[in-house]
C-alpha cells in the first residue's frame, strides 16, 4: 500500500504516522509539504497531530487554506482513504472535507492520556479488522476535541453510521457530542479521529491495538 | 477604509471559556453577571474605497478564514458606520 503524510508548519507528529505507516504497510511512506499544489498518486492520505500554525486563529483553520489542500479535496471526492488524527481531524474539519467542528475542551485542559475507545462503527474501510463495540486503550493528547455539530448534522451521522470510534461510557475526555471520537465521511473514505492509533502500534509503547487501523485500510484497498 | 469585524459563537453553541470567565467573574464577587459569551474581534485595513465593495470582500474574508460557520457567526461594520 502506497501512503503520504501531508506536514504543515507545526506538525509535529508526522514522524510517528511516517513510522507508523512503514512498519504497517511495509513501504515508505511519502512526505508531502503544504505548500505543494499536487498529491503523490498513493493509496491513503494522512494529516498527522500537531499544532499547525500554532493554532492561530482556530485549530487547523490556516492549515485548511493551504495551497495542498485544493489536491486533497480533489483526492476525498475521487475515493483516496484519507485519515486526520488529532490536529490531522481539526484541518478536515476546517475544510469541510468531514462535518462539524472541534472546540475547546469541556474541561478547558490539555488532556494527554489514555481512554478507553469503542469501535462503534466496525464495518468502515479504518475499521474493519476490529470486532464492532470492541473497546481499546489508545492515547489522547489535545486541547481542542470537543467536537460539536447541528443537531441535524448530529442526527445525520448517527443515522448513517458515520461515527466510527466513540469514548467509552463515562470517560468522555473533551466534552464531544454523544462522545463522538472519530468520523468518517458520508462515502466512508475519509476517517478524522481525535485519539492516536499511530502512537499503539508496539508493545513496548502500550500496546499494539491501533496498529488495526493501518491495517483495516490495507485490508480495504486489496 | 477600516473595517471591524466581530465572530461569535452560534446561539446553542456551548462556550466553556465564557462559562469559566462568568465562573471567574462570580468568585470575584461581581455580582448580577449572568452570562459570558467570549467571541474574536479583528481590525481590517482595506484600499478599497467603495463600501459596496469592501463590504463584499469582507463578507468573503469572513466566511473563507475569519469564522467557522458552523459553529460562529460574524458582524462587520464599516468606518462611518453608527
Amino acid at each position: 500500500m502506497k501512503s503520504a503524510v501531508i506536514v504543515f508548519p507545526g506538525s509535529n507528529r508526522e514522524r510517528d504516522m511516517l513510522y507508523a505507516l512503514e512498519q504497517i504497510t511495509g513501504t515508505k511512506p511519502q512526505t508531502v509539504w503544504h505548500a505543494e499544489t499536487s498529491l503523490p498518486d498513493v493509496d491513503l492520505i494522512a494529516l498527522p497531530g500537531g499544532f499547525s500554525y500554532g493554532d492561530y486563529l482556530r485549530s487547523g483553520a490556516i492549515a485548511a487554506r493551504s495551497p495542498i489542500i485544493a489536491a486533497l479535496k480533489a483526492a476525498a471526492d475521487k475515493g483516496t482513504r484519507i485519515l486526520g488524527v488529532c490536529n490531522g481531524f481539526q484541518v478536515l474539519t476546517e475544510t469541510g472535507i468531514l462535518p462539524g467542528a472541534l472546540m475547546r475542551n469541556a474541561g478547558l485542559k490539555f488532556v494527554c492520556k489514555t481512554v478507553r475507545l469503542e469501535i462503534a462503527n466496525a464495518n468502515t474501510d479504518f475499521t474493519r479488522a476490529y470486532k464492532q463495540g470492541e473497546i481499546i486503550d489508545c492515547p489522547v493528547s489535545h486541547h481542542d476535541g470537543n467536537f460539536f455539530i447541528q443537531e441535524d448534522g448530529l442526527t445525520r451521522l448517527e443515522g448513517e453510521g458515520q461515527v466510527a470510534v466513540r469514548y467509552a461510557e463515562g470517560t468522555n475526555p473533551n466534552g464531544s457530542l454523544n462522545d463522538i471520537a472519530g468520523i468518517t465521511n458520508a462515502a466512508g473514505n475519509v476517517l478524522g479521529m481525535m485519539p492516536h492509533p499511530e502512537n499503539l502500534i508496539e508493545d513496548l509503547n502500550g500496546g499494539t491495538a491501533g496498529r488495526r487501523l493501518f491495517e483495516s485500510v490495507v485490508e480495504a484497498i486489496a | 477604509m477600516k473595517a471591524r469585524i466581530k465572530v461569535t459563537l452560534k446561539n446553542g453553541v456551548l462556550d466553556p471559556q465564557g462559562k469559566a470567565i462568568a465562573h471567574s467573574l462570580d468568585q470575584l464577587g461581581m455580582s448580577g453577571i449572568d452570562d459570558v459569551r467570549q467571541g474574536k474581534y479583528f481590525e481590517v485595513d482595506l484600499s478599497e474605497t467603495d463600501r459596496t465593495k469592501a463590504q463584499a470582500t469582507l463578507d468573503e474574508v469572513c466566511r473563507k478564514l475569519l469564522a467557522n460557520t458552523v459553529i460562529e457567526n460574524y458582524t462587520i461594520e464599516l468606518d462611518g458606520d453608527a
